[in-house]
């Protein structure tokens, strides 16, 4: 018997050929996301009486070229709950691929569906804390909207880092600046979103959107907003912007002193 | 690293947090890489007592020039038997980056929750605060980036308050501030809980001058200590606002009161 441990259940050279040990080592370092790629921009969301609306554009974008311009970036979980992506859009379908298995796996329980927004933004922000603790990050900002335990409006943010807030109203990138400042006038705190009705959300969200469209370079006009409350989620995936204001713009001459 | 104390003396005067975190990783010319940090402001304070503790932040959370959310707690409860942690006696805060903090701050739950599971008692603050040092310092080399402060009463039913840097060095003291407004914050904690700099009046002219006396605060008084430190900071930190929560940790129990701070 051959007293050296490292050959033991080895396959014997002799018969085999000498190990080929080339299959065990990658040729070249790890490859981490070190930067996003296809990219989509803002998610918005708004808390309301009974529930939550959530918007975001259907472009994903490839540095400055308009890549793709029907991306979905709004997915469904369980039927009780959505999910908005900002950011990488590989990541992003790799995070509903594990969503879809993770859905199917709760499914086996003989109670049904059991995780609500909360437990799903929990789970995520697991996910991705853990991921930029191995320095290979899911290169996204999320936006989770449903509802929690006690049947209430739930929407809470998780990005790249693990960082996660919630809020009676968020956006993410661009949004955080331009959209933020309009949803925050309409539900300055959780008692004034508790306040809303479903229609005056929608405007406001529509409204943010369209603010978006006009200064945000890397967005689009046509998007994808969804309700979600108690009687489950309203989706809709191909919006049109509407009303939109250019007719000021043949008044505009030159930078400065051209008169016509 | 240096970036990692922003009570970094080298620094003259306060400067907004965000800036003291390296844009660009060192010796790289690279345009964009993955830093696994953030800084998302804030501010927290502890003040121990005679026979109680208080433990408090605001609950701005930022990014930058943005506000995240304008109610994002930093001070929780830990080690209580349920999840509502009714029955919890000690206190924890931290302030930095905040997943961080949540994560520290679910070890150290879960910790002294099976703390009492293995040894069928609570666990006591100065125990508790060996471990938590013992935490921070197992990421020494990829650190939890917090300042944490840990509060309760210790075994004689005083007030405890143990504080922290990121990497588990840790002391026990009378008062402490933390985060973006520590150093707008911890000289006026100095002066007024302390008595720094303070004399018996008439008591004579220059070495001969005695110390005012010093005397343990009332809870009245350093409730009212701490939202005064608080709207001080408000005013002159950008990252500081929204909402003051605070525990009051007695031999009763922790009370907790928010009070609104200026929302600009």
């Amino acid at each position: 018997m051959n007293h050296l441990p490292q050959a033991w259940g080895r396959p014997r050279d002799d018969v085999y050929g000498a190990y080929d040990g080339s299959y065990l080592q990658s040729h070249g370092p790890n490859q981490h996301t070190q930067q996003p790629i296809v990219t989509g921009t803002s998610v918005i969301a708004l808390k309301f009486q009974d529930g939550v609306v959530i918007a975001a554009d259907n472009l994903a974008s490839y540095g400055s070229l308009a890549r793709f311009t029907d991306v979905k970036r709004l997915r469904k979980f369980a039927g009780t709950s959505v999910v908005g992506f900002g950011g990488d859009v590989s990541d992003m379908q790799y995070l509903d691929r594990l969503l879809n298995s993770l859905d199917i796996e709760e499914a086996y329980s003989s109670s049904g569906h059991s995780l609500n927004a909360k437990n799903l933004h929990t789970y995520l922000s697991k996910v991705l804390y853990k991921r930029r603790s191995d320095f290979n990050p899911l290169w996204n900002q999320l936006l989770v909207a449903g509802l929690d335990d006690d049947k209430k409006p739930f929407l809470a943010s998780a990005d790249l880092l693990g960082t996660t807030f919630s809020a009676p109203s968020l956006a993410t990138g661009f949004g955080a600046h331009l959209a933020q400042p309009l949803l925050r006038k309409v539900a300055p705190d959780e008692m004034a979103a508790s306040k809303l009705s479903k229609e005056q959300a929608l405007a406001a969200v529509k409204e943010s959107m369209k603010v978006l469209f006009y200064r945000d370079a890397r967005s689009l006009d046509k998007y994808s907003i969804a309700i979600i409350t108690a009687d489950g989620i309203d989706l809709k995936e191909d919006e049109k912007l509407e009303n939109q204001s250019w007719a000021f713009a043949d008044q505009i001459r030159g930078y400065g002193t051209q008169v016509n | 690293m240096a970036a990692m104390f922003s009570q970094n003396p080298l620094m003259n005067g306060p400067n907004y947090s965000f800036n003291q975190t390296p844009t660009t990783a060192a010796g790289g010319n690279k345009e964009h890489s993955f830093y696994p940090y953030t800084d998302n402001g804030g501010s927290t304070l502890a003040i121990s007592g005679v026979d109680f503790t208080i433990v408090a932040g605001d609950t701005r959370s930022t990014s930058g020039y943005n506000i995240n959310t304008r109610y994002a707690p930093k001070v929780f409860k830990i080690g209580g038997t349920t999840s509502s942690q009714d029955d919890a006696t000690l206190v924890l805060s931290v302030v930095g980056f905040a997943a961080d903090g949540e994560a520290l701050k679910e070890r150290l739950d879960a910790i002294v929750k099976m703390y009492r599971y293995q040894h069928g008692k609570p666990m006591s603050v100065k125990a508790c605060a060996q471990r938590l040092s013992t935490i921070l310092y197992g990421k020494r080399f990829f650190p939890y980036y917090v300042t944490a402060i840990l509060g309760g009463l210790d075994e004689e039913g005083k007030g405890a308050i143990y504080s922290y840097d990121p990497v588990g060095s840790y002391e026990r003291e009378q008062c402490r501030a933390a985060g973006a407004a520590a150093s707008l914050i911890m000289p006026f904690l100095d002066n007024q809980v302390n008595f720094k700099n303070q004399y018996i009046p008439g008591s004579g002219e220059g070495h001969a001058l005695q110390e005012r006396e010093k005397i343990p605060l009332p809870r009245s008084e350093v409730e009212d200590l701490v939202k005064d430190a608080f709207d001080s900071a408000v005013e002159r930190h950008i990252e500081v606002g929204d909402g003051l929560q605070m525990m009051i940790i007695t031999k009763d129990g922790i009370e907790e009161i928010y009070k609104p701070l200026k929302r600009d």
